[in-house]
């Protein structure tokens, strides 16, 4: 048998004349776990498109098991045994978990009948072997993420997959969660089958990975096991330079409060949150994902208000019942899903950056175009967004530069309070770094920012306070002085125990 | 992690809303206890309701809509829509009436069968360029709903075929009762239970499930969608032409108006028996309660002296407490899921 | 496609996007109707001497115009949410109903009129909240008021006309502007067209409606009042329908309840014939006004020629579809990339076309037997 179980070989790809994929090499062995590392618009996912079928390779071949083999479609590339999750996760939400992971493959009866009372054993039988609880007739709709990820694999296993693709697995677990998730993926490898696992968290990588390999602009860089390489070394690969300092928070003197919450109540999100922002202070908002932190937010700016409890904004107790309210006070949200709800992808640069403020450009309604269209192009030139030409459909920018414009929007807006939520996801280190130098001088400059994260690193580096939630409920306040990991990570989780991984 | 739905924070239900919510969330309990509710009601003004003659009156008017009803499920379930359904009727109905005046010794089933072909055409044709064109299906069907309908036009020239012309036993076809009901409702009941088997135990069947939930991950899943999505057109088309003959036989006539305004009573019996507008769920018992509770109040409403005006606007209504019903469910669900 | 974050000396985004070629102005589907009704006319003027004659085009322009009314809100609605508005013939029934009902009540017509689009707006907002505040989809919704406000027509009316409206205010419907042969219907809808027009691509509320129908979420998070917007839309969709059931009754002259049944197909078809993208986000008042000069110049030329109404349905029918489905086509034909023919599509092709050739082949045989036969 082949040493690898699977091998791209010179792999190119161009879309649009724009070469996304350049002579991409990369060999998979089963039983491994294969990282697969890069900033945004590396290649990362167009290759695993390649992979599964999605895209085909304008040159290059690709081996299964040493034989070649090509694949037109999603269907021709399962097939052949190779499964992927994604993050936009494929389950259908009306049947049930057990139809979920049989789906389109019912067991049936000499007769052709779908044989329920087999489906139903069977998929309890694998959910016990990879050690899930779940309901069998639960539909798909009510499970949390989490779960759905497990029916997922429970699927990718109950299809014998050899090569099982997960790309970015953990951004939405909690903690204990991805514990979970990595002890599924672990016997998975035990049983020989191979893993792709694409993530941004170089700490999971290096904590499951057995190899990773880094693609740089759509090149290959290297691959090394990740006993011998270090988070920097790993960075430096991705980068092609050293990014010395990634958090540039200076200190400040906060000043007077400018938001007030007592008691915010929403049933089903959140209970009795209180917390104080200053002027010109970064307040962290710690806590696992499904606390209820985007939930506080958005009740904040209007989305979905709290059914009890007070909001002052500078000393005026009001009621946000509308994000055009929330903006009237000053307050600026940037969402956490982009693409849901930061920018509209199909229309260009400008009317994105100008929406919030459009009535500003316009005379009794009427439009003036250039107004609108020098103010919009001041504030990406500002944001040194890259892109061709503000006529730009907002869609084909990259991560980073999509959540330039987002900024370029709000700030626009000339909000006092800026409320940014998971400002750093699924953006490359370069723009990660502009994006925290900009939030520093933001608040030199007196604004207030509320920052929602998930990422440790990036609450105990950008904050000058940190609130912590655990299911709605605020469980820890720490200055940055106080703020340690495992003070944070015990307010978030109540669990002094230690977790798989060490961040 | 065994979750079902946990207790919202701060909530406490009672016991009365706690049953309302299950009546809600159970379509089809729901439903039934509502039909309960109506016949009783009706039944105290109007005591002439519950006899055995009326029961089988109500059976008849809503057999066709039980078929053609069942079909437009299936299609709604796959996020679909045929508009088209009444044009179909009035075509086949006219070109099955028309070969039967001319041919009257022709064996009646014969002219079951053709119609059924004829409305496979149609439905083919529908099924092309929803599966293959990838044309919307509400633009689609709203064509060919205008191109059936002016094809009764063109086809009868204005004529129309009387109950005269037609032989008895094209008439007895659906009203016959042979097996102590009648034909119609014995042919929907095989319908249904076909329809029901289809659904729930076969892999098509639960592949149309699949495609109305979500398109994408189908066709990861390997499904085919195009395939089921062409078949599930071709079966409205199929099931309508059935309807057609039977309804050419029950009115004993085809005319160029035949089954005008059908679509949305096939759409309202659907919609109200549960059938999501949004893809992937709907049921077949809900669909029947659905036409029955229809045709309870077609029947009723002359008999508790309602002018029979207010049909439509009854109809009307039912189907918006339906959505109103079912949105508020998939709201509360996915509340408590965070 | 993706631009890498690069540090290298910045490229400079551009204020302006580059200039588009003389040839890519013209790839837009408005000029492809304007291709298409120059077809129309040169075809109808050799085939009908009547065609051109102005004093026929005066008569059957105002045969559109009730359709012409409802379809620019209709426009505005299917770019904002996606959907569409089903209830606007039956809100039409309903007002004109009203009207004649309470006219023949001893009402003065013109109160009655007011009355009438008083309604309509309410019926149009009674649309919007539930779309809006409930959160329904707009599909099902107008089905359940297309009935009911049907329902509610033949409730007022009942199988009764009413008539005897009074000449002032029938010219709306069958007037002409003095000294032309412009009907008033369709001053007004030109007037009326210009506004929606206007409104759509130059002013803060078209923009909002695009960026809702492109993207509601964000545009809700942006700060855009959308419930307020919708409401606003289904009503004006209300009045609008209030309004063309005046003038359709006023040039009929009468009403029965059963009045504009089936027009809100004629509608939709008319908007996404005109460019409007099922899906949202997309389409022109222009490209709508043009389609339905399209519609009513094809209408017209085949009425000349004998063509049945009913009859006449299946070439709109078939250009609807045509319309969405050869572009279709022609895009996956563009993006395949294996140059080998695919058999089995042919096979399927060739059967298809065989099972079509079968059914009219049938269908112009059985009706033979029947027609000889009278």
């Amino acid at each position: 048998m082949n040493e690898h179980i699977l091998e791209l070989k010179r792999i190119s790809k161009s879309f649009s004349g724009v070469e996304v994929l350049h002579e991409v090499s990369f060999a998979l062995r089963p039983g491994e776990v294969h990282a697969l590392l890069g900033e945004n618009g590396a290649g990362k996912s167009t290759l695993v498109k390649i992979v599964t079928g999605v895209h085909q390779p304008d040159k290059g071949e690709i081996f299964l098991n040493g034989e070649p083999v090509h694949f037109g479609d999603a269907r021709e590339s399962r097939q052949a045994g190779i499964a992927a999750i994604y993050q936009e996760l494929s389950l259908f939400p009306d049947l049930d978990v057990a139809e979920n992971i049989f789906a389109g493959r019912q067991p049936v009866t000499p007769g052709g009948r779908v044989n329920w009372g087999q489906l139903y054993a069977e998929a309890g039988k694998l959910l016990e072997s990879l050690g899930v609880k779940l309901d069998l007739k639960q539909k798909a709709r009510t499970l949390s993420i989490a779960q759905q990820q497990m029916v997922e694999i429970a699927r990718a296993f109950s299809i014998h997959a050899r090569i099982l693709i997960m790309d970015e697995p953990t951004s939405s677990l909690t903690l204990h969660e991805v514990d979970e998730l990595f002890g599924l993926v672990r016997r998975l490898r035990a049983e020989g089958t191979a893993i792709i696992f694409i993530s941004h968290r170089l700490e999971e990588i290096l904590a499951l990975a057995d190899r990773v390999t880094v693609l740089r602009d759509g090149s290959y860089v290297a691959t090394h096991p990740t006993k011998e390489v270090t988070r920097y070394g790993l960075i430096r690969l991705m980068v092609g330079r050293t990014i010395t300092d990634l958090f540039p928070k200076q200190d400040v003197t906060a000043g007077e409060v400018v938001l007030k919450a007592e008691n915010l109540t929403r049933p089903g999100s959140f209970y009795k949150v209180s917390f104080e922002l200053r002027r010109g202070e970064i307040l962290g908002l710690a806590g696992l994902v499904g606390s209820g932190r985007t939930n506080v937010a958005r009740a904040i700016f209007g989305v979905e208000p709290p059914t009890a409890g007070r909001i002052q904004v500078e000393g005026r107790e009001v009621k946000i019942t509308s994000p055009q309210y929330a903006i009237e006070l000053g307050l600026a949200y940037v969402p956490e899903d982009r693409q849901l709800h930061g920018l509209i992808p199909a229309m260009p640069l400008t009317s994105n950056i100008s929406l919030p403020m459009l009535p500003h450009y316009a005379q009794m309604g009427w439009l003036r175009d250039t107004r609108e269209r020098k103010s919009a192009y001041d504030a990406a030139r500002q944001m040194e967004v890259r892109a061709n030409n503000m006529w730009q459909l907002a869609r084909e920018l990259s991560g980073g530069n999509q959540q330039k414009v987002v900024l370029a929007k709000w700030l626009s807006t000339q909000p006092r309070i800026l409320i940014l939520d998971e400002p750093t996801r699924g953006i490359d280190v370069g723009t990660k770094a502009a994006v925290h130098a900009l939030m520093s001088k933001l608040a030199a400059e007196g604004m207030a920012i509320l920052m929602i994260s998930s990422e440790l690193p990036e609450i105990l580096g950008m904050s000058d306070r940190v609130i912590v939630m655990r299911e709605g409920r605020v469980t820890g306040t720490f200055s940055r002085a106080e703020a340690t990991q495992e003070k944070i990570i015990s307010a978030a989780t109540q669990d002094v125990a230690t977790i798989g991984i060490t961040l | 992690m065994t979750a079902q739905n946990p207790p919202a924070l701060g909530t406490s239900p009672g016991t009365i809303s706690n049953l309302l919510w299950t009546l809600v969330r159970f379509r089809e309990a729901g439903i039934s206890v509502f039909i309960l509710i109506l016949v009783v009601a009706i039944t105290l003004r109007s005591p002439s309701f519950l006899s055995v003659d009326n029961f089988e009156d109500i059976l008849l008017n809503i057999s066709i809509l039980t078929i053609v009803a069942l079909a437009q499920a299936m299609v709604i379930i796959t996020r679909g829509i045929d508009l088209s359904v009444s044009s179909m009727i009035g075509l086949v109905a006219m070109m099955v009436a028309f070969v039967v005046k001319q041919n009257p010794e022709m064996p009646v089933l014969f002219a079951v069968l053709l119609g059924m072909a004829l409305g496979a055409v149609l439905g083919t044709f529908n099924g092309l360029i929803i599966a293959v064109g990838k044309v919307p299906p509400i633009i689609a069907t709203l064509g060919t709903l205008s191109i059936y309908r002016g094809l009764v036009f063109f086809y009868s020239q204005g004529t129309w075929i009387n109950s005269f012309e037609l032989p008895k036993s094209f008439k007895l076809l659906s009203k016959g009762t042979p097996l102590g009901l009648p034909n119609m409702v014995i042919v929907a009941i095989v319908v249904a239970v076909i329809v029901y088997y289809f659904l729930n135990y076969t892999r098509t069947g639960r592949d149309i499930f699949a495609i109305g939930s979500n398109p994408d991950a189908a066709q990861f899943a390997g499904i085919r969608k195009q395939r089921i999505i062409f078949l599930v057109y071709l079966i409205s088309g199929l099931l309508t032409g059935l309807a057609a003959v039977l309804w050419a036989s029950r009115f004993e006539s085809a005319q160029t108006n035949t089954g005008l305004g059908f679509e949305l009573q096939t759409v309202a019996a659907s919609v109200i028996g549960g059938v999501s507008t949004g893809g992937g769920a709907g049921t077949v018992p809900g669909v029947l309660l659905g036409a029955l509770l229809l045709g309870i109040i077609q029947n009723a409403l002359p008999l508790v002296h309602i002018s029979p005006f207010w049909q439509l606007a009854v109809q009307g209504v039912l189907i918006l407490v339906a959505v109103v019903t079912d949105n508020l469910i998939v709201r509360r669900a996915q509340r408590t899921q965070k | 496609m993706t631009q890498h974050s690069e540090t290298q000396s910045a490229t400079l985004i551009k204020e302006f996007a580059p200039r588009r070629s003389f040839l890519a102005y013209f790839q837009r589907w408005e000029w492809l109707l304007v291709l298409l009704i120059a077809v129309v006319i040169v075809a109808n003027t050799r085939l009908s001497p009547h065609f051109l004659d102005a004093r026929n085009i005066s008569r059957t322009s105002s045969d559109f115009m009730e359709l012409g009314l409802m379809m620019l809100p209709m426009a505005f609605i299917i770019i904002t949410t996606g959907s569409v508005d089903l209830s606007v013939a039956s809100n039409l029934g309903m007002c004109a109903s009203f009207m004649g009902w309470l006219y023949m009540h001893g009402v003065n017509i013109w109160v009655a009129a007011l009355a009438a689009l008083v309604l309509g707006s309410l019926a149009g907002f009674l649309n919007g909240t539930l779309v809006a505040r409930l959160k329904l989809p707009p599909l099902v919704v107008t089905l359940g008021t297309y009935a009911f406000y049907r329902g509610v027509a033949y409730v007022l009316l009942g199988d009764q006309a009413a008539r005897g409206y009074p000449k002032a205010f029938t010219y709306i419907g069958q007037g002409k502007i003095p000294g032309t042969l412009i009907p008033f219907s369709v001053a007004l809808f030109i007037v009326l067209a210009i506004i929606f027009g206007l409104i759509l691509h130059r002013t803060v509320f078209g923009r909002y409606a695009f960026s809702i129908g492109n993207n509601e979420n964000a545009t809700l998070y942006s700060g855009v009042p959308v419930a307020r917007i919708k409401i606003i839309l289904f009503t004006i969709s209300g009045f609008m329908a209030a309004l063309a059931g005046l003038v359709l009754a006023a040039r009929f002259g009468s009403t029965r309840p059963d009045i504009g049944t089936g027009l809100e197909l004629a509608v939709i078809t008319a908007a996404v014939l005109g460019g409007v993208d099922i899906n949202g986000g997309k389409g022109t008042i222009i490209g709508a006004v043009l389609s339905l000069l399209l519609i009513g110049l094809m209408r017209f030329g085949m009425g000349l020629l004998n063509v049945q109404g009913q009859v006449q349905g299946i070439v709109i029918g078939l250009l609807l579809i045509l319309s969405i489905l050869l572009p279709n086509i022609a895009q996956q034909v563009s993006s395949v990339r294996d140059v080998r023919i695919n058999w089995r599509s042919v096979l399927i092709g060739l059967g298809a076309l065989a099972v079509f050739l079968a059914f009219f082949l049938f269908f112009f045989w059985s009706r033979a037997l029947v027609i000889a036969g009278n």
